[in-house]
Order: C-alpha cells, then sequence, then structure tokens
C-alpha cells in the first residue's frame, strides 16, 4: 500500500479564522483525513517543530501556510516548512497579503508593544516590557523577537500557489482540496507556479447582483448614516466606500449580498500591484466635482484614506509600511 | 522573489547624439555612451553609439544598418524632443523592417542640455533618461496603424454663410451633402444684415446667389427648419437621426406663391430674423429670398391650433399645400464625416442695466440696426427713432457691448470694430446726422479694413476713446431733455462727458450659442471655458476637433468675419474630402483595451471618456472600448480598479519600467 | 552633512501642454534645478496613482504631476480626474508618513515654459526642505532589523 501523501498546516501570525474555515468544510475534512497522513498541524494534533526538522526536505506534499511573519519563530516556520514541503500555499489574507496584523505596519514596534502592555485589560503594575532573553538558574529563556515590519510568506520564502480570503471561503477551500485530490490520483494539472487558487478572474462586482450604473458620487457616507441600505443598488453608489470594485472574487459577494460593503479581503485583482492605489484612482475618478475644495470636502467623507484602502493589503503594498514602522530614530 | 539570471529578451541599440554641440557642450555624450553599454547590458543593450546629428541621412543609416546586421528588435535614440523627430526614427527603423512603434526617442537637449549648466550633473540626468527609456522600451509592442473606411456623405450643421460655404465645395467635389439648418431658412446671420465690411456690398446681394446654388444643387439636400436630435459611431462611419419640424406645408404642393402670408390674420414679434423690431405673420418665409421658399405655420401662435378657428391659409392656398396634421419627420443618415458651422449668438445687452437697452426706446442692438438699415426691414431702410418717423440728428455708437469684459464676454469679438464704423457710414448716409463713435481700441486689421477707418474719419465721425459708464434719460441741464444722454470718460482728453445723442447703437459682442455645450456633447466634442467650440490646434489646425470626423467651422469656434468664416468652411470641405479621397482612415494605434475576462462591469470607467469611447454592454455585463474613437489618453487605463483596461503606447508595464530606469543609480 | 541634499524628483507631464512647455523651457535656454526627471505621458489622465507609490518606493523624494489648464486639456476634461486622484492619494501617502508637500500638482499650458520652471525651482526647495524620503528598497539585499527590544537575534527557535 503506497503511503498516503503528507499534509501539513501551520498558523503564523494569525487569528484561527482559517483554520476554522478549513474545518467549516464539513465533511469534506474527512476527505482531507482520508487521503492525505496530516503530520503537522497545531490546531489539530500535538506534534513537535523538532518532528518537522526531522522529515526528510520536500516530504510534505501540501503545506497550508496561513499567518503573517510578525517574528523571527515565524520567519524560522516560513523556512522549515518551505524546505520540507513540494507545494508551500500562502493560505489566507495574513499568509498572501498580511491583513490585519500588518496594519501595524503603520506604527513603530515600541509603539505596539507599549499599547499591548499598557492597555486597560492589561496588569501590568510595574510597567514592563518585555525581554527576549532572561536569565534563571536553569539557563537562559528566549521568546521570539519582534520584527519592526510584518512580512508576508512570499516576502520570505518561495510560494508555490496563494489562497486569498480573510478567512477564504469555505468552498473554495473545499474546491482546493478536491482540485489537489485529483492531482494526486492523476486525474487532473496543477495551474502554473505563482498562481492565485481558490479565488475568481475578476474582481468582486462580478459576483455582485446589485445593479450598476454610471458612478458619480458626491458624498462617501458612512453605512449606519445611508441606512436603511438599498438592497438592490450598488452600494458604492450610495455613497458608501465598497471596496468591491477592487477586490478578487471568488467569494461570491458574500458581504454585498448580505447589506454590507466589502472591506476587501480576498485582496487584489489578478496582475495589480499595489491594490490600494486601484482604490484610490477609483473612488478619487468618479468624485462628483472638479473643484478642489469642493473635491476636499467629498473626500473628508473618507477620513482614514490609508486605513479604508489598505486595511489588508499594507504588507504586501508597493511601500509595504509606513515611515515610522522602519525609518530609525536618533 | 527567485533570483535567475535571465537572458534579456531584446536587443537593443542605443544611439546618443550630439546635435553638434548643442548637446554635447554640456553632456558628456561618450560618457553616456559607455556608461549605457556597460550598465544596460543586462537590460539588453548590445550596441551603444554617439553621433554627431542622428537625425541626418547618416544618422538614420546608423541605425538601419544596425537594425539589419545586428538583428535590434528595439530602438533608444536620446537627442532633442520626440515633438520634433519621433517620426524621422520610427521611420528610419520602419525601412530597415522593425515596427515604429519598437523605437523611442528620449530628449536630452530640451531637457538637459540646453536647461542646465553643471555638466557633470547634466551628464548625471542624461544617463537617468536614457536609463528610463531603455527599460521602456522592453515593454514597448510592435503596432499597426488602425484602418477605418470611410462613408462618402457628409453631414453640415447650419446653413449660414461657413455650413453653404463647406457643403457648396463639397458638392462640387462630387460628394453628397446634407446640410441641416434649424431655421426655416439657409442664410444665417448674414442674411439679416444690410451692408457689409468694408466694401459695402449689399449682404444679401452677395449672400443669394450662394443660398440659392446650395437649394438647388444636385449634390446637396438640403434640410431647413431641422435638427440633428442623435449621433452615434465615429470617423467614417456616423448614423445621425435628424428630425424635420412639420411647417404644416406640403413641400412637393406648395409653390412659393405667398398668398398664405398674406391672408394670414395674425401677425406677432418676430424676434429671430427681425431681431423683435418689426412684425411677421403666423405662417411665413422668414425673409423674401428665402431658401427653401416653403412657409412655416407658427404653431405654438397659431389661432387654429390654439382655438381650431381661422384656417385662412388653407382657404386661400391655390394649391391645397396647407396641411395642419403635418407631423415631425425623422431621418436616418449614415455620413462619415461632419461639419458644425452653427454661428453665434449675439449678446443680450438687456444684461447690461447701465445702457438701458430694452428700457430706453432708442438704444438699438446691432442686429436690430441692421434690421433697420436694411431697405427690406420693418422701417423700410429708413433710420428713424422707435416712433417710425423722426430722424436722429445725433448718434452714438459704442464698441465692445459685453465683450472685452469681465463682467460679462473676456473677449474680442473680432467685428464689431468693422461693424460700427459702417455704422456710422450708414446712418450718415441716410440721415446726415452727427456720429459719435465710443471705442477702447479701433481693430481694422484685415485687407482695406484700416483705410475704411481712415474713410469714416474723413466723412467727419467723431471718435472718443473711452468705455461708455451709462445711457441715461435723465437730464441735469435744459440741452439735454429729451435726449439718451451717454457718460463717458474720454481718455484722451482726460475728462468725463455727457453727450447727448437721439439714438445709440450697441455694437453687441458675439457669444457661442446658448446650447452651444449640449450640441457638442451631442457630437462629441468640447467648449473652451469661455464657450466657444474647441480645434485640434489654435494654430496649425483651425477647423478639426479633437473627436476624428468632427470638424467646425466659422464663428461656431470663435468670432471672425466673413471672409475667415468662408475660408473656414472650405478649409473643413478640403479636410473632409481629403478623407473621403482616401477611402480609408489610418488611426494612431495609442488606445486603450478592455479584456472581458477581467472586467466586473463595476462601471467605474464608464464616465471617463469624453469621446463616448466607453461603452456599457448590458446583457454581457462588461464594458468594452471602441477603437475607433479611442483618442489614447489612457484616463480610463489608470481609472480601472481591477486593472482590466490596458493601453498600448503608454502600457502599465513601459511605465513602471521608464521609473525604474530613471531611478538607477548613475 | 556638509553636502546639500539634492532631491531626486520624477515629473509627469502630459505630451501636449506640460511637455510641450517643458520644451519651450529648453528652446529658450531658460535654466532651472536639475533634480526633476521627466515622463512623459499623453495626458495627465493616465497618471495612476501606482506611479507615484513606484516613485516613492523606488527612491524618489519627491513627485511632480504637471497637466493643462482646467478647461483646456487636449482630452478636454481629463485634467479633472487627474486633480481629484491627485488630492485623494496624498490623502492617503499621508497615512504612510510621506508628507503631503512631496507631491505636486501644477497646470502648465504649452507656452507656460517659465512658468513650468518656476514651478520646478520651488518645488525643488520645498522638497529639499522636507529631506530626503530613503524609502526602503525592499527587494535585494537582505536588511538587519535591530530590534528595539533585544540587542541580538536568535537563530535558533527551540524545540
Amino acid at each position: 500500500m503506497t503511503a498516503k501523501p503528507k499534509f501539513a498546516m501551520y498558523w503564523a501570525a494569525s487569528c484561527g479564522g482559517c483554520e476554522i474555515a478549513v474545518l467549516n468544510t464539513n465533511e469534506k475534512i474527512l476527505d482531507v483525513d482520508a487521503n492525505f497522513e496530516v503530520v503537522f498541524w497545531p490546531v489539530a494534533m500535538d506534534a513537535k517543530y523538532e518532528d518537522v526538522r526531522a522529515m526528510e526536505d520536500g516530504s510534505i506534499l501540501l503545506t497550508l501556510f496561513n499567518g503573517g511573519m510578525r517574528n523571527n519563530e515565524n520567519e524560522e516556520m516560513a523556512h522549515l516548512l518551505r524546505r520540507k514541503s513540494k507545494i508551500l500555499v500562502a493560505f489566507g489574507s495574513c499568509a498572501t497579503e498580511g491583513c490585519i496584523p500588518g496594519l501595524a505596519n503603520l506604527s513603530p514596534l515600541s509603539e505596539m508593544v507599549d499599547t499591548a502592555f499598557t492597555t486597560i485589560s492589561t496588569d501590568n503594575p510595574d510597567n514592563i516590557r518585555p525581554q527576549t532573553t532572561f536569565e534563571v538558574p536553569e539557563g537562559t529563556l528566549t521568546i521570539p523577537i519582534l520584527n519592526p515590519v510584518l512580512k508576508t510568506l512570499a516576502q520570505v520564502v518561495d510560494v508555490d500557489y496563494y489562497m486569498p480570503g480573510c478567512p477564504p471561503e469555505s468552498t473554495q477551500i473545499a474546491a482546493v482540496i478536491d482540485l489537489v485530490i485529483q492531482v494526486v490520483q492523476g486525474k487532473a494539472q496543477l495551474p502554473p507556479k505563482g498562481s492565485v487558487i481558490g479565488a475568481g478572474n475578476s474582481t468582486v462586482c462580478d459576483e455582485c447582483p446589485r445593479a450598476r450604473n454610471v458612478k458619480v458620487i458626491s458624498a462617501f457616507r458612512r453605512i449606519q448614516d445611508v441606512a436603511p441600505l438599498d438592497p438592490n443598488l450598488c452600494i458604492l453608489e450610495q455613497g458608501v466606500p465598497c471596496n468591491g470594485p477592487a477586490t478578487r472574487s471568488g467569494c461570491n459577494s458574500r458581504c454585498p449580498r448580505v447589506g454590507a460593503q466589502c472591506i476587501g479581503c480576498y485582496g487584489p485583482a489578478e496582475g495589480v500591484l499595489d491594490y490600494g492605489a486601484r482604490l484610490v484612482t477609483a473612488f478619487a475618478s468618479v468624485v462628483d466635482s472638479d473643484e478642489p475644495k469642493e473635491i476636499e470636502r467629498i473626500l473628508e467623507g473618507i477620513p482614514d484614506p490609508t486605513g479604508q484602502f489598505y486595511r489588508f493589503n499594507l504588507a504586501d503594498s508597493m511601500l509595504r509600511a509606513g515611515k515610522s514602522a522602519w525609518q530609525k530614530k536618533g | 522573489m527567485s533570483d535567475e539570471k535571465k537572458t534579456p529578451k531584446e536587443k537593443i541599440g542605443v544611439y546618443v547624439c550630439h546635435c553638434g554641440t548643442n548637446i554635447s557642450a554640456v553632456v558628456d555624450v561618450e560618457g553616456v555612451r559607455d556608461w549605457v553599454q556597460k550598465n544596460m547590458a543586462g537590460d539588453g543593450v548590445v550596441i551603444a553609439r554617439d553621433y554627431k546629428f542622428m537625425c541626418s541621412s547618416l544618422g538614420q543609416e546608423l541605425i538601419e544598418k544596425d537594425i539589419k546586421e545586428l538583428g535590434l528588435t528595439r530602438v533608444v535614440v536620446a537627442a532633442c524632443s520626440p515633438h520634433l523627430h519621433e517620426k524621422t526614427f520610427r521611420t528610419a527603423a520602419e525601412n530597415a523592417g522593425l515596427n515604429p512603434y519598437l523605437t523611442e526617442l528620449v530628449s536630452i537637449r530640451e531637457q538637459i542640455s540646453w536647461v542646465h549648466t553643471d555638466k557633470a550633473v547634466a551628464t548625471a540626468k542624461a544617463k537617468s533618461l536614457v536609463a528610463g527609456t531603455v527599460k521602456r522600451v522592453v515593454n514597448n509592442e510592435a503596432l499597426e496603424k488602425l484602418k477605418v473606411p470611410i462613408n462618402a456623405n457628409t453631414l453640415v450643421v447650419g446653413g449660414g454663410i461657413a455650413g453653404i460655404q463647406a457643403a457648396l465645395e463639397i458638392a462640387n467635389g462630387g460628394f453628397h451633402v446634407y446640410l441641416v439648418e434649424r431655421e426655416p431658412s439657409l442664410g444665417g446671420h448674414m442674411a439679416q444684415f444690410d451692408k457689409t465690411f468694408p466694401t459695402l456690398d449689399c449682404s444679401a446681394c452677395i449672400l443669394t446667389p450662394r443660398m440659392v446654388e446650395a437649394g438647388t444643387h444636385p449634390n446637396i439636400t438640403v434640410l431647413t427648419w431641422s435638427e440633428v436630435t442623435n449621433v452615434s459611431g465615429y470617423i467614417g462611419n456616423f448614423s445621425v437621426t435628424i428630425k424635420k419640424k412639420s411647417r404644416c406645408v406640403n413641400e412637393e404642393l406648395c409653390t412659393g406663391c405667398g398668398i398664405c402670408i398674406e391672408k394670414c390674420p395674425k401677425k406677432v414679434i418676430d424676434d429671430t430674423f427681425e431681431a423683435g423690431l418689426g412684425y411677421r405673420k403666423v405662417i411665413y418665409t422668414p425673409f423674401a429670398q428665402a431658401v427653401p421658399n416653403f412657409p412655416v405655420l407658427d404653431q405654438p401662435n397659431c389661432t387654429y391650433f390654439e382655438k381650431g378657428t381661422c384656417k385662412a391659409c388653407e382657404k386661400f392656398c391655390p394649391t391645397n399645400a396647407i396641411d395642419f396634421t403635418q407631423q415631425d419627420q425623422i431621418l436616418n443618415v449614415e455620413v462619415g464625416n461632419i461639419i458644425l458651422a452653427t454661428g453665434y449668438d449675439l449678446f443680450d445687452a438687456s444684461r447690461m442695466t447701465n445702457y438701458g437697452y430694452g428700457r430706453l426706446a432708442n438704444v438699438y442692438s446691432s442686429l436690430e440696426f441692421e434690421r433697420m438699415s436694411n431697405s427690406s426691414g420693418p422701417t423700410n431702410g429708413h433710420i428713424v427713432l422707435r416712433d417710425g418717423k423722426t430722424k436722429p440728428e445725433t448718434v452714438g455708437i459704442i464698441h465692445c457691448v459685453g465683450s472685452r469684459d469681465k463682467n460679462f464676454n473676456n473677449h474680442c469679438s473680432a467685428i464689431c470694430c468693422m461693424q460700427s464704423l459702417k455704422f456710422a457710414h450708414l446712418v450718415k448716409e441716410h440721415t446726415g446726422a452727427t456720429v459719435y463713435e465710443f471705442y477702447i481700441d479701433m481693430r481694422t486689421p484685415a485687407k482695406s479694413y484700416d483705410e475704411f477707418y481712415q474713410r469714416i474719419i474723413d466723412e467727419g465721425t467723431v471718435f472718443v476713446r473711452g468705455k461708455v459708464a451709462e445711457i441715461s434719460d435723465i437730464p441735469r441741464i435744459p440741452d439735454e431733455e429729451g435726449k439718451l444722454i451717454i457718460q463717458v470718460e474720454d481718455t484722451l482728453v482726460g475728462k468725463q462727458r455727457r453727450i447727448p445723442v437721439d439714438m445709440v447703437i450697441l455694437s453687441n459682442g458675439l457669444e457661442p450659442r446658448a446650447d452651444a455645450k449640449q450640441v457638442g456633447k451631442l457630437f462629441g466634442i468640447s467648449c473652451s471655458s469661455d464657450g466657444w467650440y474647441i480645434e485640434r490646434h489654435p494654430k496649425l489646425d483651425p477647423v478639426t476637433t479633437m473627436t476624428e470626423g468632427i470638424l467646425i467651422a466659422g464663428c461656431a469656434s470663435g468670432p471672425k468675419d466673413i471672409p475667415a468664416s468662408v475660408s473656414q468652411g472650405a478649409a473643413a470641405a478640403a479636410r473632409v474630402m481629403d478623407k473621403i479621397l482616401q477611402k480609408e482612415v489610418e488611426l494612431e494605434p495609442v488606445r486603450a483595451t478592455i479584456d472581458e475576462d477581467k472586467c466586473s462591469g463595476c462601471r467605474i470607467c464608464n464616465n471617463m471618456c469624453p469621446f463616448s469611447a466607453i461603452l456599457y454592454i448590458e446583457d454581457k455585463g462588461v464594458t468594452r472600448v471602441n477603437p475607433a474613437l479611442c483618442q489614447g489618453c489612457g484616463t480610463c487605463i489608470a481609472a480601472c480598479p481591477a486593472g482590466a483596461i490596458s493601453g498600448t503606447g503608454f502600457s502599465d508595464e513601459q511605465i513602471l519600467a521608464q521609473i525604474d530606469g530613471i531611478l538607477m543609480a548613475v | 552633512m556638509t553636502e546639500k541634499f539634492e532631491p531626486v524628483i520624477v515629473g509627469f507631464t502630459c505630451n501636449w501642454c506640460s511637455y510641450r512647455a517643458a520644451d519651450a523651457a529648453g528652446t529658450a535656454r531658460m535654466k532651472y534645478a536639475p533634480n526633476v526627471r521627466l515622463i512623459r505621458l499623453m495626458c495627465s489622465g493616465r497618471l495612476d496613482p501606482s506611479f507615484v507609490i513606484k516613485a516613492f518606493a523606488t527612491g524618489a523624494d519627491g513627485v511632480m504631476i504637471s497637466g493643462c489648464h482646467p478647461g483646456d486639456c487636449h482630452y478636454i476634461s481629463q485634467n479633472y480626474k487627474a486633480l481629484r486622484r491627485y488630492l485623494l492619494l496624498r490623502r492617503t501617502l499621508a497615512g504612510f508618513g510621506i508628507e503631503p508637500g512631496r507631491v505636486k500638482l501644477v497646470w502648465a499650458s504649452a507656452a507656460e515654459g517659465l512658468k513650468l520652471t518656476e514651478e520646478i525651482n520651488a518645488f525643488v526647495e520645498e522638497v529639499r526642505a522636507l529631506g530626503p524620503l530613503n524609502w526602503p528598497k525592499w527587494d535585494g539585499a537582505a536588511e538587519v532589523f535591530e530590534s528595539e527590544l533585544a540587542p541580538h537575534i536568535a537563530t535558533e527557535v527551540p524545540a
């Protein structure tokens, strides 16, 4: 009996939602168990890094790597799993584009740490900060060192495929699992290396059922100020900044279908270099004024454009981080 | 993030020009050549040369030889501005068998050697710009000019002198013209004038033969009392919808005898042709020599349409040509080119309340005076006051009414000075009155114009240099009783003057038509900020517009006199026939395309195009660009949030590569 | 710092107006600061915010965008789109810590060679005052991050 191909899933800097999305494939997970030997999956089974190091290089057929590169442990594991895997998939928005953890790239590291250690819910009477090494009688204890700038998986190792989404839709995950099983059985071909999988070929508007007209925006408003939202009309046309036009399709326009604007978790369309730039140009181009003062007044309706346009994609944008994150002090 | 050393996919030749010493005096040309040869080999540069004059035949031969012998696939020339020699080098490359769009010219002369003095800095900048262009050209694509067939019919909109001239030239050339005019007759404003300057020719006498020629020409379909309601398509292939409004007169039966007009019992003020000075009947032709001579029934004012009674015209018509049930006709025509000769509107002087037009009886607009002076006008050619009988003894003529005025129109209306001088002459001739001319400058530039001015001076006209502040009927001294007092600063004397006159004639400025913008939109052309249609180039291309296939002639593009309007009508006709004779038109291949698979139908690009080249295809849910209409500005490419629109000639790949190169360390 | 900081500025010009203005300045031999390197586009409406971001990410200290005066655009109204994009882009870049003064939009007609040189000279000084941007080149040599929390970086993660 030929051994079942090996499967691994790992989480670096992430929220765990991608793991849940995999489990949300419901019975499909049994297909994973039936067709693969799960060798390393911290959320689902017990295993140690030692075990991974002991595996032969390239012996894991498929690794779904979820989470961004926040510290050197994440980077270590990225390098390790790259060595040990045939196919490494950047799974989910954190790994493909940095996602929410990437927003920390707008602040200096010290500010991040200060915030975490001095919030109202933190009990820190001596106002300490973490040390990466600490001497105890038994030896030296270490914790991972934070990088000042969060990186995506592809910025650290060579990635074979990208699955976007925060999280990727479970239906898409199921489809990818099916595809890999077919490939293993020799019944299908893998897409070209570097492809985005589990996503559509266009943007969210392509899957959105709402009616669309020529866009003329005279005000940007928050969704609660527009309520009730017309369920049949394009959300952007109603003045609510919807990132759908620039966001990759594949989620079946999940959010606009239930009356929420798309916030862009599926990342950029195919071939786009900088996601946020596409939103800047799209929104600005349809502002209904030619007069600078009036344009500025309308743009006030988006008080945080950097956040609005780069919420998920900051770490993978051309600039990658705000100046305060990388600028050396002193 | 793989680091493979890629073999460059193109073979690039770089040619750095000395331009005599224009470039080499400041930029180290050989240094740039060496630097490029050494540092850009990885991008594909196989040869870098320098030469004294790249644009010379020897310089061009260098390029051609290298293309043939070294198998170059891309060429970069660093010399003067692309606006001068891009075509030269592209043609040279084409002669050697390389697609012309694979050659780029970057300026290191206008941009560097002529404007910077530090040689080291200039040389470094030259290296950057060349590096940018080398990286850019790698991403150039071989392009072919787009060829579109031309329909030989032409549409001329506007039956004034410019439109008539254009129509006649094309028709005489053997091609068919549709001449559309919104008023009941051809003639335009020129038909309203009495005499024309500087010859004092009778306007109607020189115009009507042309009108008749156009009206009877076998190659011209004259459609008066008609308007264009829709235009679609592109150069060579326009589909135009024309609404031929109902005249209530059957043109097959009407003989133009005029009995209906005679018998019509109702008169209304003629606001159009008589400029409000006189009356016309409800069924009317605007003037005696109207072409075509079929009358028009003014339905809103007609007793029959109002109350169901009268019908005098129908009763007396000997050929039964009156048809109250006649409907508007919709015609669809296919044409290859369109000439807009829609003329001007007169500035409404009642907006200048200080001049009292509309309030003070004896203040007249220029067109009112033309009608008064015209022997077939409402006063039979007598220059009289509003009471219809008193001859004026003093007349004031005011220049620049609503022109050269920041409060109304900034522009000079070009014809008012000559027109005012003409009025002075006519007033003197008809009445012997003392004539005052109030001017800011005297603009009499063309042939025989200044001589005319001198003649008017010799006739004893009094010239006061000053912009009139006010025209008032409130006397301060007994001599001013019953007069119109012109208050003006006489700038040459340096004094305020109050000059009492019997009659004031205003030289109203020329303005764009009130609906110029809408009409422009209909045809896909634009107005400048002051409302006139924009020509492709103010110096070198005055009759074409940015939209291929739409031309402009006459006052539609700005105030001008009759000779200039005629010239433009003829010029537009020549350009049209130029295109028709070529049978096909070639369009520059710099344009946008939409990848319909990537397009999500978000419609963000839909209002990015002033040329109507962007169309949303409703049943497919995607947007498409019409390559024949696309002007290649690239605005939609930059707007697309899905990156679904790409452009040839200035693609993302080309520009991003150029940015990389331009910022290379030198 | 003994040497004066010379900003590197990428300039985007439109083919019909501002590029011709630059040519006109050249023909008239007007002298101006050499810090601006021009890229010719057909229209300021072609200006994709990605170009500006790319310029900053690749080493520019400033970006100048120039086009035809409002109302005079060769392609009728495309400079207005450039204006809107420029205003939103500046706000977005500010969130990254790129000062709004590093991007400037100027209008120059084909006859305004002098005006363009004056705008260029002024902008060079404005960017000079802001100092170099020196955005990190993320692709390329490994960056060594000095963590503020520890003087050395651990290389092995214990089992």
